[in-house]
């Protein structure tokens, strides 16, 4: 008797609290206004800086020259955290934060963008406009040289560090 | 392939088995909203068992991660063929923000064949959702990779190697081009 009660007592009150179940994947889902999702590359606004790629926390954005005048930006968007410091540091507004957040995929390539950049150069000599000051130099952002075959980072240290004990064996272990 | 494998073998529901692998908890959380009232998954059938031996698909959260690698690849043995395997979060699908560490192997798909990427730091509950329906072939993909060449700019160059000693002049060859 008390357990038919406790049944029309939980019909009650689920019958009171109505349906709360979102209509989503058959509905689309409003996102909030501040919402960040994938980061949209403006390639027509894009001046090929490489802030966003040294910014970058994850490490997503990768930039190589492949000649003097073409430049390669490619966001992979694997680990990408959608942090938004990439919009914050571009000078052009190139990048905005979409409210893109249905990225599933089954293959990983599909989030990737690839941004091919025409750079232009000195007309007279046709070489990149230098620094004055060699402290400038160390700063400037292009001429980097990513591994974009497989995707990662080259840092100038790597001859030193392949040379290194430590890291060998860090290899051989994680093989 | 994978709509296929998933009408055909799994048509009745899939069960879930949510492995983390060294995750910060942040899509665990995301995981046990999406089987909430509000975003109701076992609409779809989906339901979230504590064993790998019970489960159709695994959704690992975080990377693949040195202390933990062994773990996983057993618990990925135990489950039953055919199984799926989804890598939910930037962690199991791209390494995450400390990819570089020395206890990092990186995502998961270095240690189990990865069906499915749901990526988002956490991904949103609507985000897995869409994923988990687009795997089983209720949703399309809405993703394609984008690729954009900026026309090249007709700048004309400058080559020294194309100055020529005419008489006592130096002429440049190609001077209306520049």
């Amino acid at each position: 008797m008390t357990s038919l009660l406790s049944k029309i007592r939980e019909i009650m009150v689920g019958w009171n609290a109505g349906r709360v179940t979102l209509p989503y994947p058959a509905a689309p889902a409003p996102t909030p206004p501040r919402f960040r999702g994938r980061p949209i590359f403006d390639a027509t606004k894009c001046i090929g800086c490489a802030g966003c790629a040294n910014n970058c926390p994850a490490r997503e954005i990768l930039v190589y020259d492949v000649c003097q005048e073409i430049r390669i930006l490619k966001y992979l968007g694997r680990r990408c955290t959608y942090c938004g410091r990439c919009a914050d540091v571009c000078p052009e507004g190139a990048i905005t934060m979409s409210g893109e957040f249905e990225n599933a995929t089954p293959a990983i390539g599909d989030i990737e963008q690839r941004l091919e950049l025409f750079m232009s150069t000195c007309q007279r000599c046709g070489r990149c406009f230098t620094e004055p000051s060699p402290l400038e130099q160390l700063k400037l952002k292009g001429y980097r040289f990513d591994d974009l075959e497989h995707d990662r980072w080259v840092f100038r240290s790597q001859g030193y560090l392949e040379n290194s004990p430590v890291v060998d064996d860090l290899t051989i272990e994680l093989d | 392939m994978l709509k296929n494998i998933c009408q055909k073998m799994l048509r009745r529901s899939l069960w879930v088995y949510h492995a983390n692998s060294g995750g910060c908890n942040g899509c665990d959380i995301e995981v046990l909203n999406v089987l909430t009232p509000y975003y109701d998954a076992e609409r779809f059938g989906i339901k979230l068992v504590g064993s790998p031996r019970h489960a159709d698909v695994m959704l690992c959260q975080g990377p693949a991660m040195r202390s933990t690698a062994c773990a996983l690849r057993r618990a990925y043995e135990a489950m039953p063929a055919p199984k799926l395997v989804f890598a939910i979060g930037s962690c199991a699908c791209g390494g995450g923000l400390w990819h570089d560490s020395y206890s990092v192997l990186g995502p998961v798909e270095k240690l189990l064949p990865v069906d499915f990427y749901i990526p988002g730091c956490p991904p949103r509950p609507e985000a897995i959702l869409f994923g988990v329906a687009a795997a089983a072939g209720l949703v399309d993909k809405k993703v394609a990779p984008v690729r954009f060449k900026q026309a090249e700019f007709p700048i004309p160059r400058y080559h020294p190697e194309h100055l020529r000693g005419r008489g006592e002049l130096v002429v440049y060859e190609k001077a209306e081009r520049v």
